[in-house]
């Protein structure tokens, strides 16, 4: 199977800070691939090179390549836009839109990009929210405000709203870092079986998340990539000393 | 010795409160003394004839000032369907492309503009409109409408600034162009606070005065047409307000009240508008 990303010589800055520093690596079609590593370390710039957000932040800047399907997203003449309807995006802090009901948070990707049949937007609304397991619990009430839904069922929300513009990737800064147990473990289950039909990359603080939820596992360091393989090699028998420590918890 | 220290410091914050409360109420006289005082003679012109009646000529008993209320709604209503337009798209220019290099200059004359003194806007608008076309109401509403856009623009630049970033960044990651994605989440979600701006800005010009004067001058009878004048609420109080005719007075304390109403009917609303939707 060809990778999903193959990424060359990635280097990113905010300002005259350099936050990554000559990143390769691929990730692999419908799989978990984990980024771990202490904060700052770049993990979530690591990202939101992904799907070209990174430059959004005024000051930042970056060079080298990313291969998404074996196109450079960062290539001449390629609309960040397209490419950010491919590759979709749940950040840490569950984003709901705050003025608009479920049905209208789950539609808005459609909607807003010019999909007007009721008929399409009802099976898509009711199709994401199934995917993101939200939707025996909100399907009597989705002219409820989005920002009235708990903070779980708002992250879930957020994935439903992402699922909703069928991308081939799902990026996802750290969606439980906000949330109890109970969410988490929900949103753990749910990014499994993604996994069978989509290609997700999620940053975590949390290491027994990445062991349980990942098939491939990045350990970032001071903007560095210093191990990445698959997540059982990297936990049972990581090769470098600092993947060690990170992972038994000696620093981090 | 410590206990004198401390009384020291009681008998001080008993002054600094009493001066702050001395203060309040001098900065309140006026604003009391203003209102009551056109409350109880303004009353004394309302009847329903006040409401339903035109101005009437000189030495005529009675009339109203029905004409004024006309024309003031209109010069309003039209200096609102310049001004906000404008306003509203500088106030997203300056807020959504602030990284842009128009952007601090459109601030800065933005501010400018908020400083002119009214009366020089209707000057403007009296070598612009009124030489060529006469005075007219729509040279008072273009007079008003620029003195309405640097208020609407810096509301709406505030209001949308308050959506957090992260509203933002979820609608561009789900592929939404930048353009629609201020235009639709972002306005969506400052649209209280923008109305707000609006509904000041309104606020403010319908009791605009000299620049009225300058552009509209006196006239006594209903609309007639965009290029003529109309009556205005706030010239009827300093017209009939001078003049020696104890009718006119009468009218113009009357004037005085419904544009004392009408600007405070709409803070009220605005209050109550904002306050409903948090």
């Amino acid at each position: 199977m060809a990778p999903k990303f193959e990424i060359e010589n990635l280097n990113a800055w905010f300002g005259a800070k350099q936050v990554l520093k000559n990143i390769n690596m691929k990730i692999e079609e419908k799989s978990v691939t984990a980024i771990i590593g202490p904060s700052g370390c770049g993990k979530t710039t690591f990202i939101r090179c992904l799907n070209r957000m990174h430059e959004l932040t005024p000051g930042a800047r970056v060079s080298g390549k990313v291969l998404f399907d074996g196109v450079d997203i960062y290539g001449k003449g390629v609309d960040p836009v397209i490419i950010r309807r491919k590759i979709g995006m749940v950040f840490q802090k569950p984003n709901p839109f705050p003025m608009m009901s479920i049905y209208d948070n789950v539609a808005a990707g459609l909607k807003l990009n010019g999909v007007k049949d009721r008929k399409i937007l009802d099976t898509v609304v009711r199709r994401s929210l199934e995917l993101a397991g939200l939707w025996d619990e909100v399907k009597d009430d989705l002219k409820r405000s989005g920002a009235s839904l708990s903070g779980g069922q708002q992250q879930r929300l957020c994935i439903a709203r992402a699922l909703a513009i069928e991308p081939e990737v799902l990026l996802m800064d750290e969606p439980c870092s906000a949330l109890d147990p109970i969410s988490t473990s929900k949103i753990e289950l749910l990014i499994r079986q993604l996994a069978k039909d989509y290609t997700i990359v999620i940053v975590t603080h949390n290491i027994q998340q990445a062991a349980r939820v990942s098939d491939y596992t990045a350990f970032f360091y001071l903007g560095e990539l210093i191990e990445y393989g698959p997540t059982k090699q990297i936990f049972e028998s990581p090769k470098n000393e600092l993947t060690e420590k990170y992972i038994t918890g000696e620093f981090g | 010795m410590r206990l004198d220290y401390y009384m020291i410091r009681v008998i001080k914050d008993r002054i600094a409160l009493g001066l702050v409360f001395l203060s309040l109420l001098l900065a309140l006289i006026p604003l009391f003394s203003i209102v009551y005082e056109v409350f109880l003679r303004g009353a004394s012109a309302i009847s329903i004839e006040f409401f339903t009646q035109p101005t009437p000529t000189v030495g005529e008993k009675g009339g109203g000032i029905a004409n004024a209320i006309q024309g003031t709604l209109i010069t309003i209503a039209l200096a609102s369907l310049i001004g906000v337009p404008i306003g509203l798209m500088s106030g997203i220019f300056l807020s959504e492309y602030s990284e842009h290099r128009l952007s601090r200059l459109v601030r800065f004359f933005n501010d400018v503009l908020n400083g002119i003194p009214s009366i020089i806007i209707g000057v403007f608008a009296y070598t612009l409109i009124v030489l060529s076309i006469g005075f007219s109401v729509t040279a008072a509403a273009f007079a008003l409408a620029i003195i309405m856009i640097p208020i609407v623009s810096r509301t709406t630049e505030e209001a949308m600034k308050l959506v957090p970033l992260s509203i933002r960044e979820a609608a561009i990651a789900l592929g939404i162009p930048r353009w629609k994605t201020v235009t639709t989440v972002v306005l969506k979600g400052a649209r209280k606070a923008i109305v707000t701006g609006i509904l000041l800005g309104v606020a403010r010009i319908a009791g605009e005065s000299a620049p009225v004067l300058v552009t509209m001058g006196y006239w006594r009878w209903w609309f007639e047409g965009l290029d003529r004048p109309t009556a205005n609420l706030a010239l009827n109080v300093f017209i009939f307000g001078i003049s020696p005719f104890e009718n006119w007075i009468m009218l113009a304390w009357g004037s005085a009240l419904v544009l004392i109403m009408l600007v405070l009917g709409i803070n009220v609303f605005v209050k109550a508008y904002v306050w409903r939707g948090y």
